[in-house]
């Protein structure tokens, strides 16, 4: 690529990061050429948009769960030597919103790991639905983790599953959380998506915090990549905020993740935190921004007190 | 799988029986049992049904038992209604010269091809040191109280 086009593809890209709820940049794109690049990017846009598979929520398959525990048993627990505390606080029955940080990249461990957790814990007969990106659920070998009951992140989706009085786990930080660098293990960082609250305010379903570490760990996340990711116009097409760069087994220099690696067997431990009632705490029109801060504070704390505990990296 | 434990416990059987038959010292003296929770208004006999967890490994598996045998003073026995498939059974038997012997096996099943075998049999070793533990405590607290009733 010459140096004058690149230049015109950094001109054209959005300046700042969408940290909007996880919704697609609103911004307009006036001075893009109407030429070949974007009659690519539409392609692909609606390629992937195609892929994407619409919510079915009977998809998901108890049996499917019960087949699958026992190596997500045998990874969890003696490979990631897992710990999973505090599931008596998850409400029994009913809707509830369970809120993750995420860490890990793209082979995050805390998501797997509260699955087995939260599926041996109520028995896979229990709704329990998670959100994913919805480029996890168009790739043709994860298609299948719709049976464990994951689902596109989209807001209908989300409204449905709770509906339904299952349970929901998001992770609001998603992909700008999960690649950020090792050193910020002990940091909750939502990017500011405050959708989760607003939903659980909607639909006045109690929220039950889950905070992970060791995810950041697994290998040495070195940048979340967001201006390579605007650079090659990523956050528009992809509604990827990021392209990732770490060290991880087996590429050594890793950019991108996107197949994926092997991550290092860290310890993970996983703490669920008191369920909260928005409308008990903050009154019958609770304000976003104020619980927002709340449940990131009471997170953030539980994770610098998991922090705490650790004497080693990876070995926990 | 099917792991099983015994012991030698220095009391008479009746006093062993009215142990393992209350629900509620479950908790306290199985090792690995989270919880132990009466389902209904049957608190204890034929037909009694348990909601119970145990921790193994990383996970802490729930489950619904009822309990299919129960020949006092001698036998009881469970099985799953919901969650991981299992079976479960006391075996207390007089020993000549005084004391009880007590046999607890647990088998279980889990779903999940070759990958399923490989973990019901890493579980084993973990099951056995909670039904040996199980089995120690109840030991220590029947001959305990056994001690009491004979001062």
């Amino acid at each position: 690529m010459s140096d004058s086009r690149s230049r015109v593809m950094q001109r054209d890209a959005p300046r700042t990061i969408a940290r909007n709820g996880g919704r697609p940049s609103e911004q307009p794109n006036e001075r893009a050429p109407a030429g070949m690049l974007s009659r690519l990017s539409g392609a692909i846009v609606e390629q992937v948009r195609r892929q994407i598979p619409k919510a079915d929520l009977h998809e998901r398959d108890p049996d499917y769960l019960r087949d699958n525990l026992p190596w997500l048993w045998l990874l969890a627990s003696f490979y990631f030597r897992a710990e999973v505390r505090g599931l008596e606080r998850i409400p029994p029955r009913g809707p509830v919103l369970l809120v993750g940080n995420h860490s890990g990249g793209n082979m995050a461990p805390d998501t797997f790991i509260f699955v087995l957790a939260f599926s041996s814990y109520f028995g896979v007969e229990r709704r329990f639905f998670q959100l994913a990106h919805n480029l996890v659920l168009a790739l043709p070998p994860l298609r299948h983790l719709r049976k464990g009951g994951t689902i596109a992140a989209s807001w209908e989706n989300a409204r449905r599953a709770l509906d339904s009085g299952s349970a929901l786990l998001v992770y609001p930080g998603g992909d700008y959380e999960v690649h950020r660098p090792s050193w910020e293990s002990s940091k909750i960082d939502f990017g500011g998506r405050k959708g989760f609250v607003e939903l659980a305010i909607d639909k006045r379903v109690p929220v039950v915090p889950v905070v992970a570490i060791g995810g950041q760990e697994t290998s040495l996340f070195l940048s979340r990549g967001e201006r390579l990711a605007t650079l090659l116009r990523l956050d528009r097409l992809l509604r990827l905020k990021v392209l990732p760069i770490s060290i991880a087994l087996p590429w050594g220099l890793n950019v991108g993740d996107l197949a994926g690696h092997i991550p290092l067997p860290a310890k993970i431990t996983l703490q669920v935190l008191e369920p909260i009632d928005l409308q008990a705490e903050f009154g019958d029109q609770p304000d976003a921004d104020e619980v927002h801060e709340e449940i990131v504070g009471r997170m953030q704390r539980t994770l610098e007190g998991l922090a705490a505990e650790r004497r080693l990296p990876v070995v926990g | 799988m099917r792991v099983e434990k015994r012991t030698t416990v220095d009391a008479p059987i009746g006093q062993v029986w009215a142990f393992i038959a209350r629900p509620e010292n479950y908790e306290s003296f199985m090792e690995g049992i989270t919880s132990w929770e009466v389902q209904g208004e049957q608190r204890t006999g034929l037909g009694a049904r348990y909601a119970t967890r145990m921790k193994v490994g990383s996970a802490e598996i729930g489950g619904m038992i009822e309990i299919v045998e129960f020949d006092e003073p001698y036998e009881i026995a469970w099985t799953s209604v919901l969650g991981i498939d299992q079976r479960g059974r006391w075996r207390l038997h007089e020993r000549d010269g005084g004391g009880t012997n007590v046999t607890l096996r647990l088998g279980y099943h889990t779903e999940g091809g070759l990958l399923g075998a490989i973990a019901e049999r890493l579980a084993a070793p973990i099951v056995g040191t909670n039904l040996r533990r199980s089995l120690e405590e109840l030991r220590r607290r029947v001959e305990h109280s056994a001690r009491i009733v004979m001062r």
